[in-house]
């Protein structure tokens, strides 16, 4: 009798580790979690507003894409947000976790608005861009060097670090808008340079997008090229992989975490740049506005490769635009468009175990007897 | 008729694509012991994973006493007294023997005292040697064996389950073990032990299971039986046991170290005063109980790590000149044109990267050669398609990762990079440890090939009889001391077995004298 409640016992079904599995089905997974996130979205979208899911489907496509000036927004948001992925892919391929993109975007923004500010009525816009583009990547350097020569000498976890430099980053903003806010004491900076456009990156081809965009490109294809061709970038594989190999070919880690983080850095400073000169021409303490923290989501799910990481920041991207569009059109708040970006990604990062793992469905007992 | 302890059938057991276990049946009775014999990769610790409630069957049936289980963990093994032994102790350090027999019973209340008793009496009814109150970190690895076992039978366990017991014992402690195994049995209990070394099969078991590649071959009475047989059960055709050593020529000195001593990090001192020649032409082996500094020693020599005190001499055959390696890192004894070639123990760990593909793995040395920023992947693509046709490497092709292939090929890429560098040094440590029968001899060919090409071979090893078999002089270290260095010809078994804990004695000395 005791044996047979053991039989009971048997579980239901079982996780086996897959290898690889081709590429089309892991595609399919992939699709089939966006799908599932539809529906799941559908049914809370339905029980909480009584809306029609499918319409409110139509409205997010409706707010990404559904004007050519909501068509350039969407990619100029996709160009930073790409942009601040790529700097820290170094970073993360070699294990160092640089979670202070934030910080070091926008002390690159800093350094392109302070610029813009002093030496906006002297320098001629052809020198000053130039001057803004190094200055910007060079604030951005040092911002993502410092965690590194503490990590490369004094092994300081550079997790914490990188985090407190975005708290120091966002501060040093908040006073300087003081200083230099117009009119004095407004605690703002306004447009700089409104009537003179000193320092802001050129029209062309009467899209105020289109530099950013295509940076960004350029820069997507440089990045890949470094990771993947360079000596620079096969070191920073093996340091990621494994340091004992790394010591075991005689690899000077400490150089290569710091060189690492000075590009990773300046990458994020250029951001920054991009955000100042580009589009904002403006400085406030949200100017990057958490970017920094979702780039590392890009730059992971597309597996730290930067062609993957178009699609992935254009997928966040294009959720965001339109569950924006969503919460003004149904007069719901922000939180509800957090809750469907939300589910998505959930769905989206939860395929990733079913693309590894296989849930097996046990035998019944018969057969096993049989 | 008697029923058996336990029964196996048709155990089935998959891992994505790879078939660990496939139809697999095994019955051992009480007052047995059984030996699974297989090489590595061959299903055995994934089949008595299976029966210990950590892995569950995609098929099959357990049978304990003749009655269908199912076993979902750990605990429910347990419940059905069985108990296992792993390779890898389980043991908190810093609790005494007692206190970690104790550890994670679920009774309300416990005696520590009474507890204390009990174990004693389990040690004195199976002739086992260990006080219950020494704490884990002064014990000896076959003291900490031992408290496993014991762990086990405190819980009442009367099928037990010893994982590669023999790995990391000497002789002597072997013999030891094998001895209480043996009054376990005659005490009625039924012992699975899972090994790959036929002696040992030979000598302790009365029955031999084989596995190979997953599948169940056979079972036979272990007196019925003879080396060569179970070897041809196990890799499936025959294959000679010997190794060629020929008499080293022309040999000069290469290598000397002299008077070298390390502390690690922990400030403890892993080797003391350690003295010794690699000559060219020849193989030195290094016999001694893992963990005893053999680890140390290769990595200081190839310039990974600084130690405290001593010298490493080079004599370059180029120039004729004695240089001193001592204070080098990697990159600057590779810059001064001294190849020295170094397998370490840890192979995806250390000596490759398990992510990257073959090609990429065959430029960990030399990716930096060149002016150019960007990396050059032609020499390296060829050299990784020579070594995968002369050393027989199976692999889907040159892009696949490392990490894939099984571990005799991941040896084989490994050791074809090392050995494509032209060597005056080689150093292997453990360069067989995991590897199947075929993929060991590819390795101790390698070497004897090395050798005659007058490199100076350095061979860390575990298996005393392949040191014996093909090393010209072995060198054993105990503690971090070298005990003797002996020649590999003349030397016998329990002659080194005594040297490898011989060590031990000494500090033990030095520490009374320090008082």
């Amino acid at each position: 009798m005791h044996q047979k409640t053991k039989h009971v016992r048997e579980p239901l079904f079982h996780i086996v580790k897959r290898d690889a599995i081709p590429n089309w089905q892991s595609i399919m997974i992939r699709v089939i979690a966006v799908a599932l996130a539809l529906l799941v979205n559908g049914i809370v979208i339905l029980a909480v507003t009584g809306e029609n899911p499918i319409n409110l489907y139509i409205t997010m496509f409706d707010g990404a894409i559904g004007t050519s000036r909501r068509f350039w927004s969407l990619m100029q948001n996709i160009a930073i947000l790409l942009c601040l992925s790529l700097a820290v892919t170094p970073a993360f391929s070699m294990r160092f976790w640089n979670i202070g993109a934030e910080g070091q975007a926008l002390i690159g923004g800093f350094a392109t608005a302070f610029m813009m500010i002093r030496f906006g009525e002297s320098l001629p816009t052809a020198v000053l861009i130039p001057v803004l583009l190094i200055v910007s990547m060079l604030a951005g350097a040092i911002w993502g060097v410092i965690p590194a020569i503490f990590k490369a000498l004094w092994n300081t976890n550079e997790t914490l670090f990188t985090l407190m430099m975005n708290y120091i980053a966002i501060q040093l903003v908040s006073y300087f808008t003081y200083v230099f806010s117009v009119p004095k004491g407004s605690g703002q900076i306004g447009i700089i340079n409104r009537s003179s456009r000193a320092g802001w990156l050129p029209i062309v081809n009467g899209n105020s997008y289109l530099v950013n965009i295509l940076i960004v490109a350029v820069l997507t294809i440089l990045v890949y090229i470094y990771l993947r061709f360079s000596k620079h970038g096969y070191e920073i594989e093996v340091v990621g992989q494994s340091e004992d190999t790394a010591r075991y070919i005689g690899l000077d880690v400490r150089k290569v975490i710091i060189r690492t983080m000075l590009l990773s850095g300046a990458i994020c400073g250029l951001a920054g740049f991009l955000l100042v000169s580009g589009t904002d021409h403006t400085i406030t303490r949200d100017t990057v506005a958490g970017r920094g923290f979702t780039a590392i989501v890009v730059s992971w799910m597309a597996h730290f490769n930067p062609f993957y990481m178009i699609l992935t920041s254009f997928l966040i991207c294009f959720l965001e635009k339109g569950a924006v569009e969503i919460a003004t059109v149904y007069g719901l708040n922000d939180s509800f468009s957090d809750i469907i970006t939300g589910v998505i990604i959930f769905f989206i990062i939860g395929s990733e175990f079913f693309i590894n793992y296989a849930v097996k469905r046990n035998h019944a007992r018969g057969e096993v007897q049989a | 008729m008697n029923v058996p302890a336990i029964e196996l059938k048709g155990i089935t057991k998959t891992f994505g694509n790879v078939v660990a276990n496939k139809n697999v049946n095994l019955v051992v009775n009480r007052g047995e012991i059984l030996s699974i014999l297989g090489e590595n990769g061959s299903g055995k610790t994934t089949l008595m994973n299976m029966i210990s409630g950590i892995y569950y069957p995609d098929a099959g049936s357990i049978l304990i006493d003749g009655e269908e289980v199912v076993i979902r963990s750990p605990k429910d093994a347990f419940d059905y007294k069985i108990g296992m032994i792993h390779q890898h102790f389980k043991l908190v350090n810093v609790f005494s023997a007692a206190e970690n027999i104790v550890l994670g019973l679920r009774e309300k209340s416990f005696n520590l005292k009474q507890a204390t008793r009990e174990v004693q009496k389990i040690c004195d009814q199976y002739g086992f040697d260990v006080d219950p109150s020494k704490k884990i970190y002064e014990m000896s690895v076959s003291e900490k064996q031992t408290v496993e076992i014991l762990k086990v039978l405190y819980r009442g366990a009367d099928i037990l389950i010893l994982d590669e017991p023999t790995a990391v014992l000497t002789p002597q402690e072997t013999e030891k073990l094998f001895a209480v195994l043996r009054r376990m049995r005659d005490d009625g209990k039924a012992i699975i032990i899972i090994t790959h070394k036929l002696h040992e099969v030979l000598s302790l078991s009365d029955k031999v299971s084989v596995l190979r590649k997953g599948e169940y071959i056979g079972t036979v009475v272990t007196a019925e039986t003879d080396e060569e047989s179970l070897t041809e059960m196990m890799v499936g055709k025959k294959i000679s046991l010997n190794i060629d050593r020929s008499e080293p020529q022309d040999s000069v000195d290469r290598l000397i170290v002299r008077g070298l001593d390390f502390y690690n990090e922990e400030g403890v001192k892993v080797l003391d005063d350690i003295s010794f020649t690699a000559r060219s032409g020849e193989i030195l082996g290094i016999a001694g109980i893992a963990g005893s500094g053999q680890k140390e020693l290769l990595e200081i020599i190839a310039g990974l790590l600084k130690p405290q005190g001593g010298d490493i001499l080079y004599e370059n055959p180029e120039t004729g000149e004695r240089e001193d390696l001592g204070s080098k890192t990697p990159l600057e004894i590779r810059n001064m044109g001294i190849r020295l070639s170094f397998v370490p123990e840890d192979r995806l760990g250390m000596g490759l990267v398990g992510n990257m593909d073959i090609t990429d793995n065959m430029m960990l040395r030399s990716y930096s050669k060149g002016k150019g920023f960007f990396l050059n992947r032609k020499d390296p693509q060829k050299l990784a398609e020579q070594i995968i046709d002369n050393l027989e490497v199976v692999t889907p092709g040159t892009s696949t990762p490392v990490r894939r292939l099984s571990g005799g090929n991941v040896q084989k890429v490994l050791v074809g990079r090392e050995i494509a560098a032209m060597p005056t040094v080689f150093m292997a440590a453990y360069p067989v440890r995991g590897l199947d029968i075929n993929s060991s001899y590819t390795i101790y060919n390698l070497l004897n090939q090395q050798k005659e090409h007058g490199v100076a071979v350095i061979f860390v090893g575990e298996d005393l009889d392949v040191l014996m078999e093909l090393c010209d002089r072995i060198m054993v270290i105990s503690s971090g001391i070298v005990t003797d260095i002996v020649d590999g010809r003349k030397a016998k078994k329990e002659e080194l077995g005594i040297l490898m804990t011989m060590g031990e004695d000494k500090e033990e000395e030095e520490g009374k004298e320090d008082k």
